[in-house]
C-alpha cells in the first residue's frame, strides 16, 4: 500500500533516488554535513529531502558561524516583550502596547538586481512584523556602495532607492529615516538592510509554533513559482564569483500589493482570533517556514505539494517546498474555523489553501498526492545542524593590511578650514541624503512627528499616548579600524541619536554584515565586534531583541568592511517635546556637550586625505556618554533646549553647520584653538556618540554642567557661520553651506 | 455631518481621512465591492495605490461597486473629494475633467509644500479664502495634471488650488495641483490634505479643506 497523508506509519519516501554527496556539496554542505545527514537520517536523503536540509543547513538559515557568539548578547530586560528567535522582537510601550522591530539585509540579492533586491528586502522584513501580529508603522534603510565615482555604485544606488520607495509608498507604510554610506570595500558587495517597526495589542500578539495535532496547515498568499528558487540563502551564504549576472534567475520579485492584501488579510485573521500560529515564508520558503513551526511545536508537519496554488505548471516538488516567491504566508487553524479563514482570504482576495496538517511524528513529511516524496525528522533539520567555532586571528598590523587606503580627494596641505568643512559636506558620506529620502513617504499612518533632517532620530507618536523614537546606525570604517571599540560607538551614536530625540532605548535590532568567517581575520572582526555590541549594550540597558547576520560579504576584491548595523527603538513621554536637530532662534547659546574627545586617524577628513585605516581606536568612554546622553535626554524631554545633534562624521565643525542649516540660522563661533597643536583635531576630529551641538538659553546649557561637560562656543544668528579661533577667522555663508550640502542631488537627475 | 471614506485593496491613506474627517464630523469607511454608501453626507476617495495602480493608476478601482455608487452621489450634487490616488479615480470616473501623468522627474517625490487656493467657492474649499496659501505634504509618483482644455478649466474657474510658485513637485502645467467639476461639488487634489491636521505632525491648514465640506453640507 502506498504511504499517504492519513497514515501515520508512512515511513519511506517513495522516491528512491539520491542525489549522493557531491551534489550535496553542490548545494553547499560539506562531506563531514552530509554524512552527519546520513546518520540523523538513518539512509542516505532523496533530491527533496537533500533540498531540504541544504538550504535550513545553509549559513543564512543555521547561523551555524555566529549562533555562539550570538549567544553572549543581552537578550532580557523589563521592557522585552518578545526576543530572539521569533519572526521579530517586540518591547513594551505602555498602555497596553508593543512595539515589534527587526532589521534584515538583502544584500546579495541587491547586488545582483538591486530594484527588486531592495523591494523584497522591504517586504520580506514587513511580513516579519505582521507574521507577530504587529501592523506595520515604518520602515528605515541601511545602505552601503562603492564610490558614487563608480558608475556601478550610481546604478546600484538608484535601483535600490527606487526598490526600496517602490514598495514601502506603495503598501502605506512610512520611510522614516536611514542611512547611506559610499566606501570603497562596498563596490563588489553593496550593503542593503531594511528595518521595520510595527504596533500590537501586547495580548494579542501570536507566536510561530505549530500547535494542535489534527489542525490543518493553510497557505495563503500569493502563488508560488520558479522565481527565487534558492535565492536568498543559497546568495547569501557564499562568497560571489564572477558568474553574478547567472544568478539574477535566483532573486526573487516582489508585488508590493499583493503584500498589501496579504498585511490586511492576516491582521483580519487575528483580529477575528481564527489562527492558532502564524508565519511567514521568507528565505527557503516553505522549507524553513514549516520546519521552524514544528520545531517551535515540537510537532510534525505534513504538506502536500498537489496542493499548493501554482504560477506555473509542471514544478517538481522540491522545487516548491523552496522556491521563494515572495508574499506569502503560512498558518496553522483548528478544522472547524479552516472555512471562515478562507473566507476572510477571498474578502481581501488572496489565495488561501490548506495544504497540509499538524501531525505527532515529529516529522516533516512532504507528499506530492498520495505519493510520500519526502520525509524527515524535524529536529535534525532544525537542530542538528553542526554549530562551528570560529577561529579568529587579528592579522599582524591590523586593519592596514585588510584594506586599501582610500583614494584621496582632498589635498593634506589644505590649511583654511572653511574650505575644508565646504569639502566634507559636499563628501558623499555628509551630504544631504535629502535627493534619497524625499523618494521616501515619510509620514503615511499619520504617526511622523519627526521626520528626516528634523531631528536626528525619527519620532512617531503613539496612539494611546507618548511616542517612540528610532534611528539606525553603522559606521563600517571605524569598526574595520577597531572592531571592539568601533562597534562600540556605533552602539553609542545610535543612542546619542536618541538622546537628540529625547528618547531612552528601549531595545536594539541589528544585522550583522561581514566577510566570510571561515577566514581567521574576518572570525576575528566578527568576534570582536559583538564584544563591543555585547557590552555597549549592556552599558546602555539596550537588550537585543532580534536581528540578522550576513556573511560572506566578498569578493576577489576582498571583504566589505565589517559593518553591524544597530536598530535602537526608543521611548519618550510627550511627543510635542521631541528635540530638534537645528537651530531654533536667533541668540540662542551653542554648546558642545558631552565628554568630546576627538581625534583624526578613521575620521570622515582623514578617509578624504587618502589615509589608510588606523590599527585600533581610542578609547571609548561608555559610562561618561551614558550621562552625557542622559543629561541631553532630560534637557530635550524638559523643553530646556531649543535643538541637540550629535557630533557624528565630520566632527564638530560639520554637526555645527547641519544645525545650522536644518534650522536655517547661522552662527558665529569663538573657538579657543590655541590650546591644540592640530586645530584640524578639534575641528574635524571624531568621536563617536560622545559629544552633541546644543542649543537654547545660556542659563539652561549652564546647568548641564552638573551632570556632563559643557563648553560655550557661541551665538545662534545671522545667515552665515562664521568662527573666530583666536588666531585666524574665517566665515561660510549658508547659501554656500546649502550648495556644498546639496551634492547627491546629481546622483538622482 | 457623516463622511464616507471608500477602501480599496491597496488603499494607503484610508485611515489617515478617517481620522482626518473625524475630526470636523463622524466618518467610517465604505467597502469597494459594496454599493451602499450607508448615507454618508459626503465621500471621499483617499490615495494609496488601489489594485496597485495596475493598468493605470485608478483605472480598475473607477468601476468598482462603490465607485457606481460614486457617481449617482456626485451627479446628485453631494460633496466628492478625491486626494492623490482618488483624484485619479475620479479623473478616470470622468467625474473631474483632464489626467494625471507621470512626474516629469519621473520619480516618486515627497514633500511638505505650499498650496494655494485659487477657488474658494467649492464644498471643499469654501472655509479658505482666495489666494491663502497652504501648508499641505504632497506624495506621489504620477501627479502631474494635463488637461487640452486648461484654458477653459481656468476660465470655468475649475483649477481650484495651484503649487506655490517654485514648488511645483511635479512639472504640471500651470503649477495646477487640484481641480473640480462644474458644478463645484466634486474637488481632486495630488497634495494630502488629510496628513496636515495636527500641528504634531506638521500643520494644520488641510483641516480647511474637511470643515468646508461641513459648511456646505449645513447650507445644502
Amino acid at each position: 500500500m502506498r504511504p499517504t497523508m492519513s497514515d501515520p506509519s508512512a515511513a519511506t519516501p517513495n522516491s528512491s533516488a539520491t542525489p549522493g554527496v557531491d551534489a550535496a556539496v553542490e548545494l553547499g554542505l560539506t562531506p563531514a554535513e552530509y554524512a552527519l545527514i546520513v546518520e540523523k537520517m538513518g539512509r542516505e536523503p532523496n533530491e527533496v529531502e537533500l533540498a531540504v536540509f541544504s538550504l535550513l543547513w545553509s549559513e543564512h538559515c543555521s547561523y551555524k558561524h555566529s549562533k555562539k557568539l550570538l549567544g553572549t548578547l543581552p537578550t532580557t530586560g523589563p521592557k522585552v516583550v518578545m526576543g530572539p528567535g521569533e519572526n521579530a522582537g517586540a518591547v513594551d510601550v505602555g498602555h497596553g502596547l508593543a512595539i515589534a522591530f527587526k532589521v534584515e539585509s538583502h544584500n546579495h540579492p541587491s547586488a545582483v538586481e538591486p530594484f527588486q533586491g531592495a523591494a523584497t528586502g522591504v517586504g520580506g522584513i514587513l511580513r516579519d512584523i505582521f507574521a507577530i501580529g504587529a501592523r506595520p508603522i515604518a520602515v528605515l534603510d541601511s545602505l552601503r556602495f562603492g564610490e558614487p565615482t563608480s558608475e556601478r555604485s550610481r546604478y546600484l544606488l538608484d535601483g535600490a532607492v527606487q526598490g526600496i520607495g517602490h514598495y514601502g509608498n506603495s503598501i502605506g507604510v512610512p520611510n522614516i529615516g536611514g542611512e547611506v554610506y559610499f566606501e570603497h570595500p562596498y563596490e563588489q558587495n553593496c550593503l542593503v538592510n531594511a528595518m521595520a517597526l510595527g504596533m500590537a495589542e501586547t495580548d494579542r500578539m501570536i507566536r510561530s509554533a505549530a500547535a494542535g495535532i489534527g489542525n490543518v496547515v493553510v497557505l495563503f498568499g500569493a502563488s508560488t513559482g520558479r522565481d527565487g528558487i534558492g535565492g536568498a540563502s543559497v546568495l547569501a551564504s557564499a562568497e560571489f564569483g564572477e558568474d553574478d549576472p547567472d544568478k539574477r534567475p535566483t532573486v526573487q520579485v516582489g508585488d508590493p500589493f499583493e503584500e498589501s492584501k496579504l498585511l490586511e488579510c492576516s491582521l483580519e485573521l487575528l483580529e477575528r482570533e481564527l489562527l492558532v500560529s502564524l508565519q511567514d515564508l521568507g528565505a527557503a520558503g516553505l522549507t524553513s517556514s514549516s520546519a521552524e513551526m514544528a520545531s517551535k511545536g515540537e510537532v510534525g508537519v505534513d504538506l502536500d505539494m498537489s496542493k499548493v496554488p501554482l504560477r506555473e505548471p509542471g514544478m517538481a516538488p522540491w522545487e516548491i517546498m523552496i522556491s521563494e516567491s515572495q508574499e506569502r504566508m503560512l498558518c496553522v487553524v483548528e478544522p472547524a474555523q479552516v472555512d471562515a479563514v478562507l473566507t476572510v482570504c477571498e474578502k481581501w482576495e488572496v489565495h488561501g489553501t490548506a495544504i497540509g496538517s499538524v501531525t505527532d511524528t515529529g516529522h516533516l513529511r512532504v507528499f506530492d498526492g498520495d505519493e510520500l516524496v519526502g520525509d524527515m525528522p524535524v529536529p535534525a533539520l532544525v537542530d542538528d545542524c553542526p554549530l562551528y567555532d570560529l577561529e579568529p586571528a587579528k592579522p599582524e598590523g591590523g586593519a592596514p593590511t585588510i584594506y586599501d587606503a582610500p583614494a584621496a580627494t582632498l589635498d593634506h596641505d589644505v590649511s583654511d578650514p572653511g574650505v575644508t568643512l565646504l569639502a566634507l559636506l559636499g563628501s558623499p558620506n555628509i551630504a544631504s541624503r535629502k535627493p534619497l529620502f524625499q523618494q521616501y513617504d515619510c509620514l503615511v499612518q499619520s504617526r511622523t512627528v519627526r521626520r528626516p533632517e528634523q531631528a536626528d532620530a525619527a519620532v512617531l507618536m503613539l496612539p494611546r499616548g507618548g511616542a517612540i523614537a528610532v534611528s539606525i546606525d553603522g559606521n563600517g570604517r571605524r569598526v574595520a579600524a577597531d572592531p571592539y571599540r568601533g562597534t562600540m560607538e556605533n552602539v553609542l551614536e545610535c543612542a546619542a541619536n536618541l538622546a537628540c530625540a529625547g528618547a531612552e532605548p528601549l531595545g536594539l535590532t541589528n544585522c550583522l554584515n561581514f566577510g566570510n568567517p571561515e577566514k581567521p581575520h574576518i572570525a576575528w572582526q566578527l568576534t570582536e565586534s559583538i564584544r563591543g555590541l555585547g557590552e555597549a549594550c549592556r552599558a546602555l540597558d539596550a537588550p537585543v531583541v532580534g536581528g540578522n547576520v550576513s556573511l560572506y560579504n566578498e569578493s576577489a576584491g576582498g571583504p566589505i568592511y565589517p559593518t553591524p548595523v544597530v536598530g535602537l527603538v526608543g521611548e519618550l513621554p510627550d511627543p510635542a517635546y521631541a528635540g530638534r536637530s537645528g537651530f531654533a532662534r536667533e541668540g540662542d547659546t551653542i554648546a558642545l556637550v558631552g565628554p568630546f574627545a576627538p581625534f583624526l586617524p578613521g575620521s570622515e577628513l582623514s578617509k578624504l586625505r587618502g589615509e589608510p585605516l588606523p590599527d585600533g581606536l581610542e578609547h571609548v568612554d561608555l559610562e561618561g556618554a551614558k550621562a552625557a546622553h542622559a543629561a541631553v535626554r532630560d534637557a530635550v524631554r524638559a523643553g530646556a533646549i531649543a535643538s541637540a545633534h550629535d557630533i557624528a562624521e565630520g566632527g564638530l565643525l560639520v554637526a555645527v553647520a547641519e544645525a545650522a542649516l536644518f534650522g536655517g540660522l547661522g552662527a558665529t563661533l569663538q573657538l579657543p584653538l590655541d590650546d591644540f597643536a592640530d586645530p584640524d583635531r578639534l575641528l574635524f576630529g571624531e568621536s563617536p556618540g560622545r559629544g552633541f551641538i546644543v542649543s537654547g538659553d545660556a542659563a539652561a546649557l549652564e546647568a548641564l554642567r552638573e551632570r556632563t561637560p559643557v563648553t560655550v562656543l557661541g551665538t545662534v544668528g545671522g545667515d552665515a557661520l562664521s568662527v573666530d579661533t583666536g588666531a585666524t577667522s574665517f566665515a561660510v555663508t549658508l547659501a554656500e553651506l546649502r550648495e556644498a550640502h546639496g551634492a547627491l542631488a546629481p546622483l538622482f537627475p | 455631518m457623516k463622511f464616507g471614506v471608500l477602501q480599496f485593496p491597496g488603499s494607503c491613506d484610508e485611515r489617515d481621512a478617517v481620522d482626518a474627517c473625524a475630526r470636523v464630523g463622524e466618518a467610517e469607511l465604505l467597502w469597494h465591492r459594496d454599493p451602499d454608501l450607508k448615507g454618508v453626507d459626503a465621500v471621499v476617495v483617499p490615495g494609496g495605490f488601489s489594485y496597485g495602480d495596475y493598468l493605470r493608476a485608478g483605472a480598475i478601482a473607477r468601476f468598482s461597486p462603490a465607485m457606481e455608487s460614486v457617481i449617482a452621489f456626485a451627479d446628485a450634487g453631494g460633496p466628492v473629494l478625491g486626494i492623490c490616488n482618488g483624484f485619479q479615480v475620479l479623473c478616470e470616473a470622468g467625474l473631474l475633467p483632464g489626467a494625471l501623468l507621470r512626474n516629469v522627474s519621473l520619480r516618486f517625490h515627497c514633500e511638505q509644500i505650499g498650496v494655494e487656493v485659487v477657488n474658494a467657492d467649492t464644498a471643499w474649499t469654501r472655509a479658505a479664502s482666495p489666494g491663502e496659501r497652504l501648508s499641505i505634504p504632497t506624495k506621489h509618483g504620477e501627479g502631474r495634471f494635463y488637461a487640452p482644455n486648461l484654458d477653459e478649466l481656468e476660465a470655468n474657474g475649475q483649477v481650484v488650488f495651484r503649487y506655490a510658485p517654485g514648488e511645483n513637485p511635479n512639472g504640471s502645467e500651470r503649477d495646477v495641483a487640484g481641480v473640480c467639476n462644474l458644478q463645484r461639488n466634486v474637488v481632486g487634489l495630488m497634495p494630502h490634505p488629510e496628513h496636515a491636521v495636527d500641528t504634531l505632525t506638521g500643520s494644520t491648514d488641510g483641516l480647511k479643506l474637511f470643515a468646508s465640506a461641513v459648511a456646505a453640507i449645513a447650507t445644502h
